[in-house]
């Protein structure tokens, strides 16, 4: 930890900042998020074989059902939501250097963040037959 | 970024051959990392072969044969020989263990040994502990307690005793925390599985009155949260323990006091 000076006490180092009191929330959406993608991924995927046959025209009525609407915006949030907190995880483990680190986390964000909103974006248009 | 091949006056080189001993005719081949701190060249593998004729069964019993009867600057910690002081934790045929544990007999050809792996070597096996011991020191394990103390002691059900089985046996060896890839790469931030287990042990003791406090102490990206299940550290411990079913039990308090 290049923050700390090799002068300071082993006890110093290993306490560092303290603790952040955090962590939990984390844990647990994470598992949240987990449980909802096997539904919701499982629906997904069901949908898509059941579509195979289908032409345009099925599609586009079969995505402005609201139930199926509301089911695929839920797992495209569940999804961005898990993808975003399992790449943290990722970079917090093996990004070290604190500047690459905060940059990695910051455009994780922005870059699931931008995969939800275009996805919700995408299937609200169909939705409702722009 | 995570470093994944060694640094260059890290890479091993082969060693020197010692001849085997005179006249012995049951040999067991032992190859052990070597580095001295007061030369500049880089670990190297020396090899060794060790009389069984005239020589205990356990691994431990081989180095330390080795040391009085062919090279006396082999350096490592041994102290009880029978698993309770956890000092001559080391890295025996590709797994963290004790030696004076490991039977020759259980490995099959030459008895490869190397420290602890991830730590800083201060000579041959004996690897740098002072950050582990540190973390340790960091969770306070010991008991806590605001009640005036009693007249006799603090007293606790059969059943609460029950709950330290599996946990009061740690011996504070470090071979699952030097087991553990999550604290490879964040061994000065992650405490680590013997440090979690040891502060389970005290999370869950009855008589201890500072549960909130230490549970906060732990709520951390980092210092508990960086363990992912990988769960070397439950295949690796000497003792038959679990620390990852402990940190478990960590995080599943953590939720428990939010929900």
């Amino acid at each position: 930890m290049a923050r700390f000076s090799s002068m300071r006490t082993p006890l110093a180092k290993v306490r560092g900042l303290g603790s952040a009191r955090e962590g939990t929330e984390h844990f647990w959406r994470q598992r949240l998020t987990a449980v909802s993608n096997l539904f919701l991924t499982t629906f997904f995927v069901g949908l898509v074989l059941a579509l195979q046959t289908g032409t345009y025209a099925d599609v586009l009525a079969t995505l402005g059902n609201p139930l199926v609407a509301i089911l695929l915006i839920g797992m495209m949030i569940s999804v961005s939501i898990h993808m975003r907190i399992g790449m943290q995880v990722i970079i917090e483990d093996y990004v070290h250097e604190e500047g690459w680190k905060v940059v990695a986390l910051g455009a994780n964000t922005f870059f699931t963040a931008f995969i939800a909103i275009a996805s919700v974006f995408a299937l609200l248009k169909i939705a409702f037959g722009a | 970024m995570v470093q994944l091949t060694l640094p260059k006056n890290s890479k091993m080189t082969e060693g020197k051959v010692w001849p085997k001993p005179a006249g012995a005719t049951k040999l067991k081949e032992y190859r052990i990392y070597r580095w001295d701190p007061e030369d500049d060249s880089n670990p190297r593998i020396d090899t060794y072969f060790v009389d069984l004729d005239d020589c205990g069964p356990m691994v431990l019993d081989g180095l330390i044969w080795i040391k009085n009867k062919i090279d006396p600057t082999l350096t490592f910690r041994r102290s009880c020989r029978e698993g309770i002081c956890g000092s001559c934790a080391m890295n025996i045929d590709g797994m963290n263990t004790l030696a004076c544990t490991k039977g020759m007999d259980e490995v099959k050809g030459a008895v490869k040994i190397y420290p602890l792996p991830h730590m800083a070597v201060v000579k041959d096996l004996v690897p740098d502990l002072t950050t582990f011991y540190a973390q340790h020191r960091s969770i306070e394990p010991w008991l806590h307690t605001s009640t005036p103390a009693p007249e006799t002691e603090w007293k606790q059900s059969r059943e609460d005793r029950e709950k330290l089985d599996g946990l009061y046996e740690c011996i504070l060896c470090a071979c699952c925390t030097t087991s553990c890839p999550s604290y490879w790469w964040n061994g000065d931030r992650y405490l680590g599985p013997a440090t979690l287990l040891q502060a389970y042990r005290w999370l869950i003791d009855s008589r201890d009155e500072a549960t909130g406090d230490r549970l906060d102490n732990l709520e951390d990206p980092f210092r508990l949260y960086r363990c992912h299940t990988i769960m070397n550290c439950a295949q690796t411990c000497p003792k038959g323990l679990n620390p990852a079913k402990a940190i478990a039990e960590i995080k599943k308090m953590m939720v428990e006091r939010r929900v």
